[in-house]
Formats: C-alpha cells, structure tokens, sequence
C-alpha cells in the first residue's frame, strides 16, 4: 500500500492553554477511505486543521506523498491536492453554486470572469462524480444535503486527491447519508483518498476500509475496520464500555403543560418557516422532534421561547397565552431553554462560570435586593452549580469560555434545569459534547420527567431522539408530516422516510399531537 | 493551578504591553521634536519634564485629566453595552451649554448653584446619548454614525445659544458674558486651579465601577456587551439595557461639561466642541475599560497635553503634536495581536510544564 | 418662492454636483470596504491628510501631477497602516479609525504650520487645482451644458469611478473573492483565499478613492487647504455607503441625496436663518437620511415577516 499521507506524533497547544494533540500518529494510505474516530474534544478536528493549514502544529511531521511537507496555509494544503468538506459549510449564501465552487480559481477571459465557461465546467464535474447540482442556483436555496454535495465539488474542482469529511452524516437523513456513501465509493474507485471523521460506528463499518482512533489527544491505535467490532472500537475511543441503550422507566403522561396551534413563522425576507404546526406537551414525557436541520425546527422554538417572532397562531404555556411573548414573561412562567448553539446563544464566554449561571436569576430576590448583588449568596450558588453538575474548572471565577465544549454545556444545562422549570425546551442537547457529559446531561432530562415536568426535545441525533423521547413529531419543510405516540415501536429506516417527506402521515393521526380531548 | 498560572501570564503580558506603548509614545515625542525642531533639548525638556516644574503646572494636569475621566467613563460604559455611540463629544459639549445657561440666567445660592447648572447639564448630556441610542433600539439606524452627525449638531447649536442669547457684546471674539460668581465650583487647592469637578470626577469612577461589578444593572450590562443575543436569551431587557447604558454615559459626560465650564472658566468660550469625548477613547482603552485605572490613565493623557501646551509656549513645535500621539497610542493599544506571540509561548510553556507535571 | 427659485437654478444644479464629488468618491471607497467586510471609520482621517499633502505635494514639486502623487499617496499610507493594525495586528476597527481622526486632525495643523509658519489654511502657498473640463458637445446644450459641464477633473473621474467599482465587484475574481470574504470569511479561507490579503487591497482601493475625494476639496472646490475642511464629509460618505446597500449606484444616489442638503445650507444662507441652523442642515439631513432608510427596510421586514 502507497502512503498518501502520514503525520507523526502531532502536538498541538492552543493560546488558552488546552492540549489538544499530545501524541497523535496517522497514516493514510492511497485509494482507502479512512476512518478518524474519537470522542467529541478527543483532537480530531485538530488534527485536520493541521492538516489542511488552517493551524500549526506545536510539533510533529507530516508528509504528503512520501514528501514532508511544512502546511502553513489552507492555499498550500490545496496545492498538495488536500481538500477539506468541512461539518459546518463553508459557502456564501448569496453566491451562486458555480461562484461558490470556482471561487480562487476563477476560469478568465482577459480581466474578467469567464461566466460561461466557468458554468460548463462546474456542470461537467458534477455530472462526472454524481454529484449534480444546478449551477445556477443560490446556496441559500438549497438543501444541506445538496450543499454538502458543492463542499465536495469545491474541493474537486481544486483537484484535491486527499478529501477530508468532517462528520459529513451529522446533518444527513439516512436516506442522504446513503446517497453520500455511494458517490464517496465512486471517488474511491477513481483513485482518491478519503479520510472519513465519525463517530457513528455503524457508519464506520459500513464504508471504511480501516480505521484510527484517538483518544484524549493521544493515538490509540490503527485497525482494520474488517477485524474489529463495534463495541471494540467504542471501548477504544472511550476506554470503557458505553451503554448505548437508555435506561428509562415508561412515561406517565398527564395533563398538557405546552400547547402549540396552527404556529406560522415567516422571516424579514419573506420565506415561510413554520406553516402551521399544532401539538401540545403533556406533564412527564419528553416529546421529541425529529427532522433534518432547517425544516422550521429553530423558528419554531424561537418562537416558543421568546427568541423569534411568531407571525400568527398561538402557544400556550401551563394554559397561560404566550403567544409573542418576551423571553423574560416566558422564563418566568418556568420555561427553561437549551439553546441550540452554546457558544452563540447559550453563554457569556467572557464572563465567569457564576455570572453565567445566574444570568437568568439576577432579579430573584435570593441573589439580589434594591439593585445590589448579594455576592456571599452568588457565590454559594456557583459553588453548588460546579459541585452539582460536575463542571470541571479550576473555580468558578474562570471566564466559561475557556472550558471544554462538554464542560460548557453542563453549565448550560445548570443554569436552566437549576431555574425549577416546569418545562424544559433542549436543543441538541448533547451536540458536540463528549460521551460521558452526553449521559450525565440525557440522564438529568430524565429525571426532570420523572419529576412529572415535560421536556421538549429537538435533537438531529437520530439514536438519542429514538432512545430518549417517549412520543416524537417528525417535521418537514414547515409541517408536522407524523405523529409517533410510541416511540419504542419505531424504527431508523420507517422514521428517515418521514423525515425525507417521502411518506406523510394522514391528517387525523397527526391531529392527535394535539391531544385536545384531554384538555 | 494552570489558569492562576495563565492568569499571570495575563497580567504580565499586559503589563509589558502598556509600558512599551509609553515607551513608544515618549519615543515618538522624541523623534518628532528632533525631525521637526531647532532647539530639540529645549523642547524635549519643556515637553517632559516642563509638567512637574511648579505646582500651578501638576495642577494643570489634574485639571486636564478631569473632563478626560468624564468622557473616559462614559465611553467605557457605551462600549462596554456593546454599542459603537461616539456621542461622549456630544454630550459634554451640550451639558457645558446647558450649565451656561443656568449659570448665567438662573439666581441661585452659592452651594445650590453649581449643583443645579451641573445637574442640568447632566440631563442635557443623557438626553443627547439619548437620540442616537433610541433610533438604534427602534430601526435599528447606525448609532455610530448618527452619534456622530448629532455631536455637529450640538456643536452649531450650543454656538448659536452663545451667539443669540449670551454674548458677550464689548468682546470681539464670541464668547458669552460673566457667570453669577455663585456658579462658579470652588478652587481646592491653592497655587492651583484644581476645583471641585475634580473630586466628582474621582467619585464618578468610583460610583462607576460599583455600578459595573456590584449591581444588578452591572451584571447586565456586561453580559449584553459580551453576547447581546446570550442577554436575550436570558431574558434581560437588552434594549432597555443598552438604552441606559446611553443614557447613563451620556449624564456622565454632560456633567463633565458642566464641571469643566464651572470648574475652569467665567465664560462660555469655546467655538468648536474641545474633543475630550474622542480623547475619552484614548484614555478609557490606557485603562484597559476598567473605571479604577480610569484616574491614572486621564492623568498620563493629561500630562502630555500639558506638556505639550508648555512646549508648544516655550519652543518652536506645535502642540498638535500630541494628537498625532494619540492616534498613533489608540492604534498600538487596540491592536490585540502586539506581543501575542509572547504571551502564546508563555502559555504553551505553562502547558507543558503542567503535563510534565501530571506524568 | 424664493427657495424654489433657487433650488431650480442651473447655478444650485451645478453646484449639487459639485458638492456630490467629494462624498460619492469617499462613498465609493467605503463601498469597496464594506463589500469586503470592513468598516472604515477612517475615511474622515483620510480625507483630510490627502487634502492636506495633495496641496503640498503641489506647491513644493511645482506642478499639479507631484500634488496628485504626494496626495494619493499619503491616502495610500494611511490606509495601509490601517489596514495593518486592523488586518494584521487585529486592532478592532472603528478604533483603528478613530485613531487615524484623531492622528489626522494633529497632524495636518502640525504639518500645516511646519510648512507655511500658518495654522488656519495654506493661502500663503501656491496651489496646484485639477483642471476644470468642458465636454465637447454638451457644453452647448442650453441649460443642461451648464449644469453638466465644466466641472472638475475629480467630478468627472467620481462618475467613472461609480462604472469601474460596478465591474471590479461584480465581474472580476477580485471582486467576487471580496464579495465572499465580506459574507463569510470563513468560506474564501476555505478554498484557500487569504482574507487578510484580500480585505489589505479593499482598503486600499478605498484608500485611493477616498484620497480622491480629499484633493477635491483642497485642489477643487477650494484652491487651498483649510483646517479641519473636511467637516465631516466622510463620515457623511459613510453613511451614503450604508444607505446604498454599498453598491456603487446606491452609494451614488445617497451621496446626491445628502449634498442635496450640503448644497442647500450653502444657497440658504443669504436667507435670514441663524447661521448655526444652516450649518446643522447636512448633519441633521444625514440623520434624518438614515433613519427614514432604516424605517422603511425595518417596515418591510415587518410586512414579510407578518404576511402569514
């Protein structure tokens, strides 16, 4: 086997101090697809930015081809036939798919853009590799399976050999995630390298043909996918066995808590989000909502929250209307929120661990009274939020931005399960967020349903929005197209049809979401 | 353990920063004085050192620093809500118009008087920070950018209240007639002109820094300025708090002016706004946003200007060299990436150390 | 009566565009920023050393080219030294651009008086102006002629300006890559574009355009520098930049709108107005500019977003 690339003993320390690369070793050969694996904060993504120049290595070697190379730059990985499909898209919403692709390397004709010429040739690729797309069509447009899909196109017209996808399924249905294999299997036949970042073991043993696993910044080894089973590759990237089942008691649902009707979203623009969706939550059940990203499932929690606008329908709250309400009314009324991007929404990164927890609580009377703060109170407070939800720092005092992404998110969940909610609204709850702080925060959802509280949860996971809720609602494109009242009856494959809009549920059964007889 | 050890890290890095953005500063000084001057030593010498000869001139620099650490407070306070309003400028210029106003036309007792002509003029200064602040809350229009058009507008209009309504008609030049001798804020220190606006101002950072890390409003404050969308997700009242952030900055500077005006002066003299609302940005990034450095870093800006204005008198260099000075330390303070690398090696070293550590 | 009269006269229309030159060409330049992701709060700064160093340039070489090489070029030094602390050393940049108004207003009186021994303007030097231009055939049309020709060279050089922005942003690769660096940086690194490379040449281009509009003042409209003339003019600019969307057209119908009122405080002054009121009426036209812009697209928004 030909190396296509090896890297050797990578180290790298970021400017606040984390060590994200101890030791690691890879070693890619030319034509595989090769699997990277590792808990979430275990040095992947490192290691790949590395790769593709996007940052230096404190110390190590890499060689391309047989050839080491010093990667400072991403124009330079490109140059050395790298190509980067990264989990977040890197395109111009307003730009057309062809401006997007050629971008850099622009076809010309004197001065100028060969428009023309430039169409054909992205056309042409896309016909080539499977991988078709309109030209012509604006990235803001499209669907992220097809945005994913000019990722690929991008780094393909660049004539990348070694293709980086970095979690390319985390935002796929099944049925996308499928399509996805078959075209990387054409490349592969075609020559290319493809280095295949997952932590979805099924995945893995689908498509790759070996695989490497980090954990904690430090290479655990290189297996044959072939040779080795799920549960040891788990127990590698975890180094202890994971449960992947949830453990939990049945639900006993009770009297509705949120009820959302006929809910319409349109935004400044114009686009319609959310047209017409209907469905109540009811005390002790955690009503999942599953779907792919961007089929309203943000507008419509912007709008239960507070955060977004509401263009009509109505959402009551414990049988309060709060149906364009303020964040502040709603958060009173005991609704917590799980904001779907932490670092966005969910926290001050500047500001201490305590401020943070308390940002929601500095009008209770325990923390402050005639505009002082009571500083002994907020500190016994921050004490018990670190202790109790087991946040690693050194002290509270510590800006929460210079924690891990795991550790960031148990202070989320602090400040919100802390605030005695009566209903909990989690966003991807557990995204980007390693195993073990997945299972202490996924258990604390449980337990605020044993409460008899209801929690609303939205999840792109598909393992955790079956393992988790106990009834689901598929969304697509701005609608409720299934009602599950049982989830344990569900399966993936029946659920990506749903979630594909492929095959929609009659009217009446999704009705029952509603759950208006039990008014 | 590593974060105290960062946090050191921190401190020294910064430390280092600033000494060296004086040293280039003064280095600077320097160098122009030598390029442009016939008598560089004379002026050099005027420039720093000309500032401690004599009592009357340390007082000077007080007396520059004062208005300096009015502005400085309300800038801190603006940025730190995370809004870009330049209306500091504004703001004092219309509170030093608006304790004009009752200083000359408003009868009223010794002790009372300053306090209400102040007082005026700090309701004028917030209702000024107002108008930028309320367009940006309602339609979201550039408060940059009207701030600044709005602080032309007070600048003509307290001009022409001077002009129509106060001047002082024996002078040639315009300026308005004599203040009530009850207006005027009192000297506290003799051989000098140090006066009272100088204690407000001392308490004004004290207050201001109470405010920012021991209240509610504070907390608030900082948590919009740091993720604005994180405060309205926690359910702050972000508009209102950036609102008031406005209009509190803008009562600070408007009572600034009105100190200044009273503190400094018998008549209202200016015809363009003085620029302390821009020299306030200078002196709130020297101390680094923090209200308690705000004092020592009005001081340094201050020295400069005095010791420029003594060299300015005493040689054949402008005093408009220190503006140059200025910009030159508002570009080496704000620029975040000086001695980056420094403190990144540090860091990385500190990380490793405790790695070793652990092992 | 006697307004409208006036505001009709081929002498008001003249001088409209007269006033325009300076703001569309600092318009422009702030265009080629704001596409390209950065906010130039300098452009006041900017404006005024050029005016400054255009003059200069001119009187020390002794002819109008060394004015218009020393001009463009401390425009040119300026920018990249914003463009370094802002790009390079990643100084915040409504920062960097206040420190270069503070820097600027210091160093053309300092520079002024090093030159002339005088403070207030450079009457005692002798100026070097851009020729004023007649264009053949329509300066023989009644009415129109006199109002569009004979203007500055700069007056013309700022509409061909507006042509030549619209091509750099919309059909070359520079302007495509300053497109995608403006609306995700992260994307044009993605293929390998250098943003900071890319944003170093918007400010530049900026720089220059900008730079234009600053000789217009002192080698233009006036025929010397005058402390502090810039009055504003480019934070005006910048606000024409923002009300065009900064597209090029846009930045040039704003800019018409604002020196509308720019040229209006100039006719009204023979009216019995205080004099300060005239004087407020471009400040106060530029808020008042922005915020019935900022209404309307915040009243379209609501309209959308409440269709359903």
């Amino acid at each position: 086997m030909t190396e296509a690339l090896h890297m050797k003993h990578i180290v790298k320390v970021y400017s606040n101090g984390v060590m994200a690369n101890k030791d690691v070793t890879l070693c890619v050969g030319q034509g595989e697809i090769h699997a990277l694996s590792g808990e979430n904060g275990a040095g992947k993504s490192t290691l790949m930015k590395i790769l593709f120049g996007e940052e230096q290595a404190t110390s190590g070697e890499i060689f391309v081809n047989g050839k080491q190379e010093h990667i400072t730059s991403p124009q330079m990985a490109i140059r050395l036939g790298i190509g980067m499909v990264h989990q977040h898209f890197m395109l111009v919403p307003s730009l057309s798919v062809t401006e997007n692709v050629i971008m850099g390397t622009e076809p010309r004709k004197g001065l100028f853009i060969d428009q023309k010429h430039a169409r054909q040739q992205v056309e042409e690729l896309g016909k080539k590799y499977n991988l078709y797309i309109d030209p012509d069509k604006k990235i803001r447009d499209l669907t992220v399976g097809q945005k994913q899909k000019v990722e690929i196109l991008k780094a393909l017209f660049r004539g990348a050999k070694i293709l980086i996808l970095d979690e390319p399924t985390a935002v796929l249905t099944p049925q996308e995630t499928a399509e996805l294999f078959e075209e990387l299997k054409h490349l592969r036949e075609s020559g290319y390298t493809i280095i295949f970042i997952s932590h979805k073991l099924n995945e893995i043993k689908e498509i790759c043909d070996r695989i490497t696993i980090i954990r904690r910044g430090v290479t655990m080894g290189v297996h044959n996918v072939a040779d080795v089973t799920e549960e040891d590759i788990s127990r590698l990237m975890v180094g202890r066995d994971v449960v992947l089942k949830i453990e939990k008691k049945p639900a006993k649902p009770g009297k509705p808590l949120l009820r959302v009707k006929n809910l319409k979203v349109a935004d400044e623009t114009g686009a319609i989000h959310l047209n017409g969706v209907s469905f109540t939550l009811r005390e002790g059940e955690i009503l999942g909502i599953a779907g792919v990203e961007g089929n309203g499932q943000s507008q419509m929690i912007n709008a239960i929250t507070g955060m977004g606008h509401v263009s009509s329908g109505s959402i009551e709250l414990a049988g309060n209307d709060i149906t364009g309400a303020g964040v502040r009314k709603i958060r009173s009324m005991k609704l917590a929120h799980i904001p779907e991007d932490r670092m966005t929404a969910g926290v001050a990164a500047n500001l201490s661990i305590r401020e943070n927890v308390i940002a929601d609580k500095l009008s209770w009377k325990r923390f402050s009274s005639g505009g002082l703060l009571k500083r002994k109170e907020i500190r016994t407070y921050g004490e018990e939020m670190v202790r109790e939800y087991q946040i690693l720092c050194k002290s509270q005092d510590v800006e929460i931005g210079s924690l891990s992404g795991g550790n960031i998110q148990k202070g989320v969940v602090a400040r919100e399960l802390s605030a005695e909610p009566v209903v909990v609204v989690a966003n991807q709850p557990t995204r980007g967020v390693d195993v073990g702080a997945s299972e202490f925060i996924r258990q604390r959802l449980i337990d605020i349903r044993d409460q008899g509280k209801g929690v609303l949860l939205i999840t792109s996971d598909l393992n955790e929005v079956l393992g988790l809720s106990d009834s689901l609602i598929v969304m697509y494109e701005g609608r409720i197209v299934a009602y599950i009242s049982d989830v344990s009856s569900m399966t993936e494959a029946e659920l990506g049809t749903y979630m594909l809009g492929i095959q929609t549920q009659p009217e009446e059964r999704i009705k029952e979401a509603l759950h208006e007889t039990e008014q | 353990m590593k974060l105290n050890s960062n946090k050191k890290i921190h401190l020294l890095v910064d430390s280092v920063k600033m000494a060296l953005i004086i040293a280039i500063a003064c280095g600077l000084v320097s160098l122009i004085v030598f390029a442009v001057s016939k008598e560089p030593g004379t002026a050099i010498y005027n420039f720093f050192i000309g500032p401690f000869t004599s009592l009357r001139r340390i007082g000077n620099i007080v007396e520059v620093a004062s208005p300096l650490m009015f502005t400085a407070l309300a800038v801190i306070i603006i940025f730190g809500s995370g809004q870009f309003s330049m209306i500091a400028e504004g703001s004092f210029f219309i509170g030093t118009a608006g304790a004009m106003i009752v200083a000359i036309a408003c009868p009223l007792p010794a002790g009372l008087h300053p306090a209400a002509a102040i007082l005026f003029a700090g309701v004028l200064g917030a209702l000024a920070a107002l108008i930028p602040a309320l367009l940006k809350m309602k339609w979201n229009v550039s408060e940059l950018v009207t701030s600044i058009m709005l602080n032309y507008v007070i600048q003509f209009f307290a001009i022409y209240l001077v002009t129509y309504y106060f001047r002082e008609m024996e002078s040639s030049s315009l300026c308005s007639v004599q203040f009530q001798e009850t207006a005027t804020l009192p000297v506290i220190l003799g051989g000098t002109r140090i006066h009272a606006g100088v204690i407000l101002a001392l308490a004004a950072c004290g207050a201001v820094w109470l405010c920012m890390y021991r209240t509610s409003y504070g907390t608030q404050l900082r948590i919009t300025g740091d993720n604005a969308l994180f405060a309205k997700y926690s359910g702050l009242n972000v508009t209102g708090v950036m609102v008031a952030a406005q209009v509190i900055a803008g009562a600070i500077a408007g009572i600034g002016g009105g100190a200044e005006l009273l503190g400094m002066y018998n008549r209202f003299k200016w015809t363009a706004t003085p620029g302390y609302g821009w020299t306030g940005i200078v002196v709130a990034l020297l101390a680094r946003n923090n209200p308690l450095l705000v004092p020592l870093a009005a001081a340094f800006i201050a020295y400069l200007n005095v010791g420029a204005d003594i060299m300015a008198r005493s040689s054949d260099v402008g005093r408009e060299m220190v503006d140059i000075i200025q910009g030159v330390m508002m570009f080496l303070i704000a620029a975040e990436a000086l001695l980056q690398g420094w403190r990144q090696r540090m860091i990385v070293k500190a990380a490793k150390a405790e790695e070793e550590a652990q092992a | 009566m006697n307004l409208i009269q006036y505001i009709c006269s081929t002498e008001f229309l003249y001088m409209w565009i007269r006033v325009a030159t300076p703001i569309l060409l600092a318009a422009l330049g702030a265009a080629v920023c704001n596409k390209a992701g950065v906010v130039n709060l300098g452009l006041e700064g900017i404006m005024l050393i050029s005016a400054l160093f255009g003059v200069l340039g001119g009187a020390m070489g002794g002819n109008l080219f060394w004015g218009f090489l020393t001009g463009v070029g401390s425009a040119l030094v300026v920018s990249a030294i914003f463009a370094y602390f802002h790009l390079i050393l990643k100084a915040n940049a409504t920062l960097c651009g206040t420190a270069i108004n503070t820097a600027a207003t210091g160093l053309t009186v300092f520079v002024l008086q090093l030159a002339t021994g005088e403070k207030g303007n450079s009457s005692s030097l002798r100026s070097f102006s851009f020729p004023e231009v007649e264009i053949p055939l329509i300066k023989d049309i009644p009415v129109v002629g006199d109002i569009l020709s004979g203007h500055n060279a700069l007056t013309y050089t700022a509409i061909l300006m507006v042509v030549l922005v619209y091509i750099l942003l919309y059909k070359t690769p520079l302007g495509l890559r300053m497109r995608a660096v403006g609306e995700n940086p992260n994307a044009a690194s993605s293929v390998g574009q250098d943003v900071v490379k890319i944003r170093f040449i918007a400010i530049i281009i900026c720089g220059v355009l900008t730079g234009l509009g600053g000789m217009y003042l002192s080698m233009g409209y006036l025929d010397m520098f005058v402390r502090d003339m810039v009055a504003g003019r480019g934070f005006i600019a910048l606000a024409a930049c923002s009300m065009g969307q900064s597209t090029p057209v846009g930045a040039l119908i704003s800019s018409l709108v604002f020196a509308f009122f720019d040229g209006l405080s100039n006719i009204l002054q023979v009216l019995q107005i205080p004099s300060q009121f005239v004087q407020m009426l471009p400040y106060l036209a530029t808020i008042a500019g922005l915020t019935v812009f900022s209404i309307q697209q915040s009243m379209r928004a609501k309209r959308k977003m409440n269709r359903l």
